[in-house]
């Protein structure tokens, strides 16, 4: 029983109170006035889910059937009658070599979605043997004084998805190790701000490919020496500085606009600057700053992608290039399949940062 | 200082005439002048008043006369035009915690627990006692105030009026040489100002240090003061009659209501606001 409640607190807590409605349900604690609320919270969400679900299949099978028509027709023009009914029994019976190439229906996302994990549980154990065959020779190895041997086979769609996380997170805390401590002086001081202020409003609009080929640019040269792949400090310098101006300007708004009364509270205390910024102004702009860390985590995951890509460096944007490049047969599959996980990995890092934030801050943010 | 020596043949000197030794808080010929595009705005001048120590001194007049920057100058947190303003014989200078202030809004850190407000305050005047003895100084005065259950309640958890009690604490405990309150109980429902007054007034009677009130309720103004002060409508506001209240202390409540010269006291004050 405590257990349960605290399950409930903590879903709540981190935005996800519906999930407890399910568990309500299963266990039969639903009372008759929780009904209503029910349908509100559980039968409509799942409701609008299977009517996105069911039009997204008859879209597909609708693309589906033109690209199909497209290629008999074409089958007919150029070859005649007889690769034409060829064609039509070829895509009739699912063979991959002529599969119309279009908007992949929900059940093909979600077969690739589970060749996808095979493929991840294969290469783990690819891995695995592969670390327990070079074992003892990266003992020796070692023991001598050279590199151990690393494996080097491709990443599965999984390794991606991680290292796609600690591009962003690097990204995250480069922003917040530069964003917030300027952005608190450039808030106290009315000089610093209209010596920034250019700056931010010329650098905040700026694209996120642009700042990619900026930090290219400087990091290739700074590295010019290094043997070792710079594609993940491009990338992940690249993010932190597109997604840093919504903390700064946050911060900065945040600390220049404490309530005239917490002021001069402290005013007539007489506390010193140091007592001042951290007793008074930090507490009372942490809300702000984090609205401003919270936009600047869910764009900094927007953008990597495009980055990622740009930087051919290992994650899902490269995935998802890679797979529109290949043009296999279920590469389209795989795309929407990287699309669902991106959205809801977003989603989640979004609530993370709304638990946080709730954890750490005086105002209780409700959760949408 | 010019200002002064030409304008001397104007200044109404108070009457009340005490000794110079007595004196806690004197304003001087004080002025206060805010520049608008079309010409100065005069909100005070010639303004004198001198408050004796341990002297409750409650100051009442229409909306917008200029309390409120009278005693914001007082504090230290709005400069002073012309005139000046000394404490113990010396000119201020800015805001400090020999002059307590009590907001109108409760003005405390949401963020901080009641005991952390007055801890607040109380680190920063008493910088070489102990730690326990800096805790036991704002624990004392948050139970004068009613609230031994709430040391670590966080203030925005805290009722307004219960906040307002933080606040008196957190002026108390600093030990100012003089209080100043800003209508700190405006914002409250008629029951909660009622125990208020009375938690205020109970704190006050042990520890007697000058006060200066603004208010708008002349009940409160007559219960509370040894002195009303009542300023005239501005511009160019000053002040305009000061009466002498002179029920005993301890007050209370019930005494004071049935007091023969309560309604000659009330009806004094309400005919100089109403002409």
């Amino acid at each position: 029983m405590k257990q349960s409640v605290t399950l409930g607190k903590v879903t709540k807590f981190m935005g996800l109170g519906f999930l407890s409605t399910f568990k309500d349900l299963f266990t039969g604690k639903l009372e008759k006035e929780d009904y209503k609320a029910f349908l509100r919270k559980v039968i409509v969400p799942v409701a609008s889910v299977l009517l996105f679900l069911g039009l997204w299949h008859l879209g597909a099978k609708s693309l589906y059937n033109v690209e199909a028509e497209f290629r008999i027709e074409k089958a007919l023009n150029e070859q005649g009658q007889v690769a034409a009914d060829e064609m039509a029994a070829c895509i009739a019976s699912g063979d991959i070599s002529c599969q119309p190439n279009t908007l992949p229906s929900p059940s093909q996302v979600w077969a690739s979605f589970q060749s996808l994990l095979n493929d991840h549980a294969l290469i783990s154990a690819d891995k695995a043997a592969f670390k327990e065959k070079t074992a003892t020779l990266n003992e020796k190895r070692v023991a001598e004084g050279k590199d151990p041997i690393v494996y080097t086979g491709r990443p599965s769609f999984v390794d991606q998805i991680f290292r796609s996380l600690k591009t962003v997170f690097a990204g995250f805390f480069l922003a917040l190790l530069i964003a917030v401590p300027l952005g608190i002086f450039i808030g106290l001081s009315p000089t610093l701000k209209s010596a920034f202020n250019w700056f931010i409003q010329i650098f905040k609009p700026v694209s996120p490919v642009v700042w990619y080929l900026l930090v290219f640019m400087i990091v290739k040269t700074l590295l010019i020496d290094s043997s070792e792949d710079s594609s993940f400090s491009i990338s992940f310098i690249a993010v932190g500085l597109c997604s840093m101006w919504a903390t700064l300007v946050n911060t900065s708004m945040g600390v220049s606009s404490v309530d005239k009364d917490y002021i001069n509270v402290a005013k007539v205390l007489k506390l010193g600057n140091f007592q001042k910024v951290f007793k008074v102004v930090l507490p009372s702009s942490l809300p702000l700053i984090f609205t401003g860390l919270k936009i600047t985590l869910s764009v900094a995951w927007m953008v990597l992608i495009a980055i990622e890509l740009l930087a051919q460096s290992p994650g899902l944007g490269l995935f998802v290039w890679e797979e529109f490049q290949n043009g296999a047969n279920d590469s389209n599959a795989k795309i929407i399949v990287a699309m669902f996980v991106i959205g809801i990995i977003g989603f989640l890092l979004d609530r993370l940062m709304l638990s946080i934030q709730n954890a750490v801050s005086f105002e209780k943010t409700d959760a949408i | 200082m010019s200002t002064i020596i030409e304008n001397k043949a104007n200044i109404i000197t108070d009457t009340s005439g005490f000794p110079s030794r007595d004196v806690m808080l004197d304003l001087k010929d004080l002025k206060k002048v805010y520049p608008t595009p079309k010409g100065d705005y005069v909100v005070l001048e010639h303004l004198n008043l001198q408050i004796k120590k341990e002297e409750f001194v409650t100051i009442i007049g229409h909306s917008g006369c200029g309390k409120t920057t009278m005693l914001s100058m007082i504090a230290g947190l709005n400069p002073i035009s012309g005139g000046n303003i000394s404490v113990l014989g010396k000119h201020i200078k800015g805001p400090g915690p020999d002059r307590g202030v009590i907001f109108q809004a409760p003005s405390l850190m949401p963020w901080m627990t009641a005991l952390q407000n007055v801890m607040l305050g109380v680190n920063q005047v008493f910088p070489h006692a102990t730690k326990n003895q800096r805790n036991d100084i704002a624990k004392y005065y948050l139970q004068k105030v009613g609230l031994e259950d709430a040391f670590n309640k966080r203030a925005s958890d805290l009722s307004q009026g219960m906040q307002q009690r933080v606040g008196i604490a957190r002026a108390f405990a600093i030990k100012p040489k003089v209080l100043l309150l800003d209508e700190p109980f405006g914002m409250l429902d008629s029951l909660t100002r009622g125990e208020l007054q009375d938690t205020l007034i109970d704190i006050w009677n042990k520890e007697k240090i000058t006060a200066v009130m603004i208010t708008h309720d002349v009940d409160e103004a007559i219960f509370l003061a040894d002195r009303v002060v009542m300023m005239t409508s501005g511009p160019r506001a000053k002040i305009g009659d000061v009466l002498d209240i002179d029920f005993e202390r301890p007050r209370t409540r019930k005494a004071v209501l049935e007091h023969d010269d309560y309604y000659k006291y009330r009806k004094h004050l309400i005919d100089f606001l109403e002409h």
